[in-house]
């Protein structure tokens, strides 16, 4: 219990949270390493979804790859990259990609499965094009769905985020493995406790632009 | 490498004692016989890692050698662990190393030469327990640079870093930040200014990797590492005695007699850093279980005829 009290004193502390080193901005790269884990994974597994949800080809496969992915333990990936490409971002980021993944592809298929056959329909019959379909009708119906996946991935990304220390490069986890390897507990605890607070935040975030979403489309 | 080779000693070691290892029962009474009456079962245990494993697996074939009958407690884990055990008699023997087992005793401890931190170890081990001679190979943290490096900078000891005109980094766990051996340290010693990219494997493959790359130039690497030679590294000169010595040590109990005692200095006395070196290189290369490897380096030395 008192190392969660000096964790709290350390993350009350102004001083701990500035500088180079500090939680501060600390916690920028660790935000900044989530968005583009996000941007890059969204590049790669928005279409793909898409694609799969709309045409309804490669469903099996886009499920069975997800699934395996998903088990891959992400400190061994993020290991084995960097022997093959050194330390720093590149290695951990290669592997918060294929974390992500998964949840965005789902979201994205699972989006547009979720439209209505009927409603596909009626808006074909009204002469739109396939591209029309997808997305003047697929996407946004789907979009809650869609943006579901993002903020699973979110949350998965930014909580591992952690381990980029693991090879040298920065991030909340810099604090986390320091106080690891120096039995510095409220250390610790204290990056711990930021992590935790910057999921939360960005889960409010995509909580907040979903319930909105919902009130424009008129779903709720 | 070295989490890979722990695991595989661990599975050799659970398919060895499946097997046999722990002794028949029958077979026994003759060798008890043939000891003078000499009985008592000795209980040789180990660290979680392979290295140290092996130590104690020659301990243990020396002391058997010896007539002694011995039982083995290995890859126990952290000495959170295993020094009350030592403590309450339940193990005996237990290769040790002498600076980090004097700064976990006393966090205290200063460093200084083999002989002054083993002297140190000496004083602080708890009543019962006792250090036999420290061996001259010694696994420890060290400053190491590759050959081109050292040989474009003139590089041979510590200090002679100071005199590299260009900004350097050292890959190192994270501790290394805050360890009076660490960056600190460094600066307040040699005067060298070193930035730390914090690489988390104990000096392992990816901070093996950094170095040989050109991310850093300098890495934090265990002294009894065989990736040192495997590639053509320089370990720079810590004249200063900055890093804690960690020349290997067993620590006895009262169980251990003068005979046994002797037994294994005669292991000590010949266990020198190329003999490490040797010993680490051979069981990463054949992965052998600690109890070939440890039988195939005292054959080699003689020690079993």
């Amino acid at each position: 219990m008192n190392h969660l009290v000096e964790a709290f004193d350390l993350l009350l502390d102004a001083e701990s949270w500035s500088g180079p080193g500090g939680f501060g901005a600390r916690m920028l790269e660790h935000l900044w390493y989530t968005a583009l884990a996000l941007i890059i994974s969204s590049a790669i597994a928005l279409p793909v979804g898409l694609a799969v949800g709309h045409t309804g080809r490669g469903r099996a496969l886009a499920v069975i790859s997800s699934g395996l992915v998903r088990a891959l333990p992400t400190l061994g990936l993020i290991t084995l990259a960097a022997l093959f490409v050194g330390i720093g971002l590149t290695a951990p980021m290669i592997a918060f990609v294929v974390l992500a993944v998964p949840s965005i592809l789902a979201g994205a298929y699972a989006g547009v499965e979720s439209v209505s056959p009927a409603t596909t329909d009626a808006a074909k019959a009204q002469g739109m094009s396939g591209w029309q379909v997808l997305i003047k009708v697929e996407i946004p119906l789907g979009l809650p769905l869609i943006i579901g996946g993002l903020r699973n991935a979110t949350l998965q990304v930014v909580a591992t985020a952690t381990l980029a220390a693991y090879v040298g490069a920065g991030g909340l986890g810099r604090q986390l493995f320091l106080g690891l390897r120096t039995q510095d507990y409220p250390l610790m605890l204290a990056a711990s406790l930021a992590v935790i607070l910057l999921a939360i935040i960005l889960d409010a975030c995509f909580e907040f632009s979903q319930r909105l979403l919902r009130r424009l489309l008129g779903l709720v | 490498m070295r989490m890979y080779s722990a695991a595989c000693a661990g599975i050799a070691l659970l398919t060895l004692s499946a097997c046999g290892g722990g002794g028949d029962p029958l077979e026994t009474d003759d060798d008890d016989a043939a000891t003078d009456g000499d009985s008592a079962e000795l209980v040789v245990g180990s660290q979680q890692y392979y290295s140290n494993t092996i130590i104690a697996e020659i301990y243990a074939q020396v002391l058997e050698h010896e007539g002694h009958e011995v039982q083995r407690e290995f890859e126990i884990g952290q000495r959170e662990v295993y020094i009350p055990e030592l403590e309450s008699g339940a193990i005996d023997v237990f290769p040790e190393y002498t600076g980090n087992l004097a700064a976990y005793i006393d966090p205290d401890t200063d460093s200084g030469d083999p002989d002054s931190v083993h002297a140190a170890l000496v004083d602080v081990l708890p009543e019962g327990l006792e250090a036999l001679d420290y061996a001259a190979a010694t696994d420890q943290d060290s400053y190491v640079v590759t050959a081109e490096f050292a040989e474009e900078n003139n590089l041979t000891t510590v200090a002679d870093l100071d005199d590299v005109d260009e900004d350097l980094s050292i890959a190192a766990n994270s501790e290394f930040e805050t360890r009076p051996y660490g960056i600190g340290g460094l600066a307040d010693t040699y005067g060298v200014e070193l930035t730390l990219v914090p690489v988390e494997d104990s000096g392992g493959p990816l901070t093996l990797r950094a170095l040989l790359d050109g991310d850093v130039e300098v890495a934090n690497i265990y002294s009894a590492d065989p990736a040192i030679e495997d590639n053509d590294l320089v370990i720079l000169e810590d004249t200063e005695s900055l890093v804690l010595p960690q020349n290997v040590v067993p620590v006895v109990s009262e169980n251990v007699d003068d005979q046994a005692r002797d037994a294994i200095n005669e292991v000590q006395s010949v266990l020198d850093q190329q003999a490490l070196l040797d010993i680490n290189a051979y069981s990463q290369s054949t992965q052998d279980s600690p109890a070939d490897v440890a039988q195939w380096w005292l054959d080699d030395q003689g020690m079993l005829d």
